[in-house]
């Protein structure tokens, strides 16, 4: 199911789209997946406060989509991009990989919130592949 | 037996009141034939598959959307025992349709968005928890009669 030609062009074009409330798309995603999957907040047993909205989250949602957006513009060597925070998130952070999905189900339905009209399921299509690829070459290092 | 917090409860009946089952139905089973096609394995019979646009303009497609809701709904009306409710629908689904129910959270999935979509700000992360947790537990029921 890798990506083609098609695919990374609807990711970029809705992401240029989007872009412009990333920080709210990434603070939403993350507050989304620790109330919705609640075991994801074993990860974050350091912050103060996991309600959505907060600082922690806030922060953490601006990391999360500053490295799609980063991913999407080099959407053609996603593991070679992704190298350092494959090692990052296999050896030091340890995050359980089908968490992986999680956060992308859950960045699709904030789309799906923010975006009803554009977010077609075509564009919805493509958006799954490329976080599949993503969360492939995430876990690139684990093993 | 699922425990259901008021808001829990208050939250489902208040989503099913709120969307069209014409619109949700159909859009959600178009989507999950559009971004995971190997769903379309059981849908032989339906006709013309063939792109999205056919897909979503199938009006066996759209009429089995408004089924899946109608399933949907005799779950809100019987939350206490969704289970139970469903036992004779999980039979038909693996016996009958031999459907893999690694599919049945597919289709949650897209539901969720499609109502994400209807509902906009209002689907705010404690009300899509709600709705997560009543999906968990109609696939759950529906996997209870495979063997």
């Amino acid at each position: 199911m890798s990506l083609s030609a098609k695919d990374k062009e609807t990711v970029k074009a809705f992401w240029a789209k989007v872009s412009g409330r990333a920080g709210d798309i990434g603070s939403d995603a993350v507050a989304r997946m620790l109330t919705v999957y609640p075991q994801t907040k074993t990860y974050f047993s350091h912050w103060k406060d996991l309600s959505p909205g907060s600082a922690p989250v806030r922060k953490h949602g601006g990391i999360v989509v500053a490295s799609i957006t980063d991913a999407v513009n080099k959407i053609d060597d996603l593991a070679g991009s992704l190298l350092t925070l494959s090692e990052l998130h296999a050896f030091t952070l340890r995050v359980d990989p089908a968490n992986f999905k999680i956060l992308a189900q859950n960045i699709l339905v904030v789309l799906a919130t923010m975006f009803p009209v554009d977010f077609t399921p075509e564009v919805h299509m493509a958006l799954d592949k490329f976080l599949a690829a993503l969360a492939r070459a995430l876990s690139e290092k684990y093993r | 037996m699922v425990a259901w917090t008021d808001f829990e409860r208050a939250t489902i009946k208040d989503i099913f009141s709120k969307i069209d089952y014409e619109v949700v139905g159909p859009a959600a089973i178009s989507r999950c034939l559009i971004v995971y096609p190997w769903t379309q394995r059981y849908f032989a019979g339906f006709g013309n598959l063939y792109n999205a646009a056919a897909i979503t303009s199938n009006p066996k497609v759209a009429a089995h959307g408004k089924v899946v809701m109608q399933g949907l709904e005799k779950a809100v009306k019987n939350m206490d025992n969704i289970k139970a409710t469903f036992t004779e629908l999980s039979t038909l689904h693996s016996e009958k349709l031999q459907v893999d129910p690694d599919n049945f959270m597919l289709l949650g999935d897209c539901l969720a968005i499609v109502v994400a979509a209807q509902l906009g700000k209002d689907f705010t992360p404690e009300v899509h928890a709600a709705f997560q947790k009543f999906l968990a537990v109609v696939v759950s029921s529906l996997r209870r009669q495979y063997y």
